[in-house]
């Protein structure tokens, strides 16, 4: 965590973005006076390494500092935007989780099939697109030609947040998710075809096979119950992925989430903001793997015993 | 018995796989060319030869589990009908049953009685279970374990409860016995003794003739994918006088408690 905080902390600091001119905006009228005024009121003039040491001691007080650019603490802008992405993030990750396990299965079931080829063409497609461009086309697809789905934002504009219904926000959600989440499904779906055929050579199927159970009895019995847990394993893990993804939908659907805020930060050189949010990230990408690890040890027998 | 009637009969099997050499140039091998058996209801029928005799390939023909690549000929004949692939799917683990070679033939994350019960009718696979746990000498606790829980010779037993079930006529039974203690051995041996007794036609394959011989009625040689001899099990004495193949009986002749001789062609299979 300290070694990220301090590639991110250096990576701020050679950025050429001069954080006052970014917040300034376009406002010629700033004097050298109030721009020194404004470099000693951040610390901008203080070195390096004393800037970051004073923002590690209040992180570890538990204060992420001010952000510049929306002039609010940072952990309020993080708690407002973290339930955003988290609807979006959870919704992307059950939906691919599921369809990507369900088709990943079917494929290894009609391996060598019309239908396996198919699925198997879908996930190598799903899995070579880029995120914006995804996101741009179904913009383009839904909401222009169609006008199924709102272009961008989490709420209607011109209403009220008091206004806003679940429907809306659930409305703004759609497309964003489904972006997000066609990604993951290649992913799973690629990996559980692979596990599930390993599964379907083995000894212990032949020997269900000869018991008598159909195919529809293996899959149950003894296919899903050896593929699930790797597959599972697998989704936590992918957290980080999710995370990377969700900032390139968020920004192509001006989503008000962490993803598009962390852009913004970037860009205008907001630094308390964005170590906050790379600080928090990176504890949702290890809490994922740890999620995952733990999962497996509790889940699988062979594994409970060691703990 | 007193009906005796032919419960399996394989004609001429001969099974081949076809196999990627290079790229995309195939070729045929051909382990099973030409093998003929026939089992009667209630009667044990030794099957023995060397490794890769193709005694395992019998019985996954017979059970219609073998790969996809394989191509089988001949005829195999049950209760006087032909086995076709859709009838043997109807029949397999309710009329014919399989006891695999190795213990990895069970699922390494299902409790082992949640195994057993698989195939039993529903409303009592409970008991039924219990029954024959108590039965091979298992503890009700031990049903509550996974295989890697248990040792080898428990995971046998599990395996042989699997195969019992009502209204089976014919158990085959490939290698039950390697790796196991001499009195669990006898155990297994009796038990499949009993279900011929009962009258189900029993297949034991195996390569020890010697224990094969305590059960058996008839034994069937087989080398390279062919028979070799089916003769009575009462045959395998004295020198062999009785046996008619010279393969056969050097095979008997080769034991270490009959004359240990090495007649040619026995090398190859030692």
């Amino acid at each position: 965590m300290i070694g990220l905080s301090i590639l991110s902390f250096i990576m701020l600091q050679c950025s050429p973005i001069d954080p006052i001119a970014a917040y300034v905006g376009g406002d010629t009228s700033l004097t050298p006076e109030q721009r020194l005024a404004l470099e000693e009121y951040w610390g901008l003039d203080r070195p390096a390494s004393e800037q970051y040491l004073t923002w590690l001691s209040n992180l570890l007080r538990g204060d992420f500092g001010v952000s510049k650019i929306h002039r609010k603490p940072v952990v309020e802008i993080i708690k407002e935007k973290a339930v955003a992405s988290a609807a979006l993030m959870g919704i992307s990750w059950l939906l691919s989780g599921v369809i990507g396990f369900i088709l990943g299965v079917t494929a290894a079931v009609k391996k060598g099939k019309v239908l396996d080829r198919f699925i198997k063409w879908i996930a190598y497609v799903q899995a070579s697109i880029p995120t914006f461009w995804l996101g741009l086309l179904l913009l383009i697809i839904f909401s222009v030609w169609l006008r199924w789905f709102p272009i961008g934002i989490s709420v209607p504009i011109g209403v009220t947040s008091s206004e806003v219904t679940l429907w809306d926000r659930l409305h703004h959600l759609v497309l964003p998710a489904l972006t997000l989440s066609i990604l993951g499904i290649a992913n799973v779906t690629l990996h559980t075809r692979e596990k599930m055929i390993e599964v379907l050579s083995s000894e212990y199927i032949i020997f269900a096979k000869a018991r008598g159970e159909t195919t529809w009895q293996i899959i149950k019995n003894h296919g899903l119950r050896n593929v699930a847990l790797p597959a599972i394993t697998l989704h936590f893990a992918y957290f980080g992925e999710l995370f990377g993804g969700s900032v390139l939908a968020e920004q192509v659907f001006s989503y008000p989430g962490l993803g598009s805020t962390l852009t913004d930060a970037g860009l205008k050189g907001d630094l308390p903001l964005l170590m906050g949010i790379v600080m928090i990230s990176a504890v949702f990408v290890f809490a994922g793997n740890t999620i995952a690890d733990l999962l497996n040890a509790s889940i699988n027998p062979r594994l409970k015993e060691g703990v | 018995m007193k009906d005796k009637q032919t419960v399996l009969k394989v004609d001429n099997l001969s099974i081949s796989f076809t196999q990627y050499v290079k790229g995309l140039k195939t070729r045929n091998i051909t382990p099973i060319k030409s093998l003929s058996i026939a089992i009667e209801a209630g009667e044990v029928l030794a099957l023995v030869g060397a490794s890769g005799s193709g005694k395992s390939l019998l019985a996954h023909a017979v059970l219609g589990i073998l790969p996809g690549n394989a191509t089988c000929g001949g005829t195999i004949t049950y209760c006087g009908q032909p086995l076709t692939e859709s009838s043997k799917a109807r029949l397999r683990g309710k009329e014919i049953s399989f006891i695999p070679q190795s213990v990895n033939y069970l699922d390494p994350l299902m409790r082992v009685a949640d195994q057993v019960k698989i195939g039993l009718p529903r409303d009592n696979a409970d008991s039924i279970q219990k029954d024959l746990f108590s039965r091979y000498g298992l503890k009700e606790k031990d049903g509550r374990l996974y295989p890697f829980e248990l040792s080898g010779g428990m995971l046998r037993r599990v395996l042989f409860a699997t195969s019992v079930r009502s209204g089976i006529k014919l158990v085959i039974a490939d290698e039950p016995t390697p790796g196991i203690h001499p009195e669990a051995l006898s155990a297994i041996l009796n038990q499949l003794r009993k279900f011929a007794d009962e009258g189900v036609a029993v297949m034991l394959i195996t390569h020890d003739i010697v224990s094969a011989l305590t059960i058996s009625d008839k034994v069937t040689v087989l080398k390279n994918g062919s028979t070799v001899e089916t003769t009575l099990a009462e045959n395998f004495t004295d020198n062999g006088k009785k046996l008619q193949h010279p393969y056969t009986r050097s095979l008997w002749n080769a034991l270490p408690q009959n004359s240990f001789f090495n007649y040619k062609g026995v090398s190859d299979w030692l």
